[in-house]
């Protein structure tokens, strides 16, 4: 049987291109390395769906007879529905009140002049690349003092301060470019300053309110220190991470139920990544270069 | 009176930085000074009775040898991570980065893939891709007879920071890449072309005309990375908690064990698991500012 010639294996591969030997080589070992990376989330899904006597039986990728029952042990037993609700309250949370915080303060760092600016400029900068071990202590102990260590108020709270210093330059780099032209045009209109941000200049700031937003939901899906720490006194409040991370200690033996938590913690940012990935390459790409 | 007008004049300035000013000063500037307050108590956390001991702590460190054992550890993974990830990095992305390879996005996808995946998740997958009894890598290896027997990856403490290195570069090296494609972009095609006329490819194009270019862009990604390598706790908390013995025990574990985690019995010290972060945030610091000049120089270098 012949293909049509749009559909054969060698368009589909090197498109119009005449397939060199370089290229067929070159995608080849890509090819292979990409399975050896993919393979982990292979074998989780598969040994999520298998049973308990199976994945020690050491069978194959393809499971023998599908067991759906994993999943629900995982999401009822385990909580990670309850454990899903609570990052996905985190995450939206601090995705709004990261993205708000920083865009003003890179606004009025990037744009104006006043007394202040240069000691809160050095300030930022200096402790950009501090560590996370080495202010998670001040960080429990405040939320403490607050009232706010046992709920998802405060974890939400936390999780937005200790990212946004590098937000907070890049917006306040972005906006310093944009032309004052457009800022003094809208004054002479009579807009006020609140209303000259809001509906002009955010709106020009779309790139980096992309990148932000995504750093952000990359950060909150995947934190696990902050969480870890402020959830000790109350697992109710756990988030998705430190779900697991528990339901490791607690039942080491359930293989298949700990394959299907996995799976589940993982589809929404996956999904997530695969309908917007051109943003998720751009914004990080933009982190580098801002 | 001047004060007064002084406020006023930038009232919509101030008003606007309030919110950014009041999370930044919570969670980014306080825990600072405070830990360095901290850092000078003798302190359980438990209960109010601080006592201020001065620099105890910190002497106190220098002749711990589980710090000092967890801080050349934090540098080990350091220095066993970050190279890997910058130069596989640089070579994938200069693959990925040709126009002729219709696949690669599909393949930019896949090597992004654990990126996205939560670290507390990967930790536990492989916990369990590397385990003794019936993993699969185990499996592997038997099958084509590399080893004799299973290898207890992570319950072993010669196995146990290279399976972590090797799971950390797994986990962050799509992130590297895609810093590697930004920098890629500003390299003009004409470059490309004029390297290609004087028949120069491989790793001699990727050492005498891409790097140079992309030197600037090389020391911000080398500095996230570094930055990012002594972030490891989540992966290792959750593939090892820091053992066997103590043999995966980086600098983050050690302020956790000191500070919250009781697991050896003994109480909780928040004072001196406070001097341990600040000594570590110190060398941070100065790593980055080190890394800082460098740059200047770099950039200096080629404007000159």
């Amino acid at each position: 049987m012949k293909l049509p010639a749009a559909l054969s294996p060698r368009r589909i591969l090197f498109g119009s291109h005449r397939p060199t030997a370089r290229v067929a080589l070159v995608s080849l070992g890509l090819t292979c390395l990409c399975l050896i990376w993919i393979y982990p989330f292979l074998w989780m899904i598969s040994t999520s769906l298998k049973s308990t006597g199976e994945i020690f039986a050491g069978t194959g990728l393809v499971p023998q007879e599908i067991v759906w029952e994993n999943y629900s042990r995982a999401w009822v037993e385990a909580n990670m529905g309850r454990y899903f609700f609570n990052t996905l309250f985190v995450t939206l949370g601090s995705v709004v009140i990261v993205t708000f915080c920083t865009a003003t303060m890179g606004y009025v760092l990037g744009r104006y002049r006043f007394p202040g600016r240069n000691i809160l400029f050095l300030g930022f900068v200096a402790t950009v690349f501090m560590p996370q071990g080495f202010t998670i202590i001040p960080i429990f102990e405040l939320l403490s003092a607050l009232g706010l260590s046992s709920n998802l108020i405060g974890l939400t709270i936390a999780t937005s301060g200790h990212a946004m210093v590098i937000f907070v330059l890049l917006f306040a780099g972005y906006f310093s470019q944009l032309p004052d032209e457009l800022e003094e045009a809208a004054r002479v209109e009579g807009v006020s300053f609140f209303r000259i941000f809001w509906y002009v200049m955010l709106p020009l700031a779309r790139p980096i309110v992309v990148t932000v937003v995504i750093m952000q939901v990359l950060h909150a899906w995947n934190d696990f220190l902050l969480p870890l720490v402020i959830t000790l006194a109350n697992p109710a409040i756990r988030t998705l991470s430190v779900g697991i991370y528990a339901f490791k200690g607690e039942q080491f033996i359930d293989w298949s139920g700990m394959a299907a938590a996995a799976t589940i913690s993982i589809i929404p940012i996956v999904v997530l990544f695969i309908l917007l990935q051109r943003y998720f390459v751009n914004g990080l790409a933009g982190a580098v270069k801002g | 009176m001047r004060r007064r007008t002084f406020i006023h004049r930038y009232r919509h300035q101030y008003l606007m930085l309030l919110p950014g000013l009041v999370l930044g000063g919570m969670f980014v500037f306080y825990p600072i000074v405070a830990a360095v307050f901290f850092a000078m108590q003798d302190w359980s956390g438990f209960n109010a009775d601080k006592v201020f001991v001065g620099f105890a702590n910190f002497t106190r460190l220098m002749s711990d040898p589980f710090f000092w054992a967890a801080f050349s550890r934090s540098l080990v993974f350091l220095l066993g991570t970050v190279p890997i990830q910058m130069i596989l990095g640089l070579v994938l992305a200069v693959i990925l980065n040709d126009r002729l390879l219709k696949l690669s996005n599909l393949f930019r996808t896949f090597i992004f893939l654990p990126v996205v995946t939560p670290v507390a998740v990967i930790g536990i997958v492989w916990t369990f891709m590397l385990s003794p009894f019936n993993g699969p890598i185990n499996g592997f290896l038997l099958d084509i007879g590399l080893i004799a027997r299973p290898v207890d990856f992570l319950g072993s403490s010669d196995t146990v920071m290279p399976s972590v290195i090797g799971v950390y570069v797994w986990k962050w090296l799509g992130i590297t890449v895609i810093y590697w494609l930004a920098a890629l972009q500003t390299v003009p095609s004409d470059v490309y072309e004029a390297a290609r006329l004087d028949n120069c490819k491989g790793a001699r194009l990727i050492w005498y005309v891409i790097l140079p270019i992309v030197a600037p862009f090389a020391v911000m990604i080398l500095l996230i990375s570094a930055v990012a390598a002594l972030n490891v706790f989540p992966l290792i908390m959750s593939m090892t908690n820091g053992g066997p013995f103590f043999a995966s025990e980086v600098m983050e574990i050690f302020v956790y064990r000191k500070a919250f985690a009781t697991g050896d019995g003994s109480i909780p010290e928040l004072g001196y698991a406070a001097a341990a972060g600040v000594f570590f945030g110190l060398v941070v610091l100065a790593l980055t500012l080190l890394q800082a000049v460098i740059a200047r120089r770099t950039r200096r270098g080629q404007t000159a």
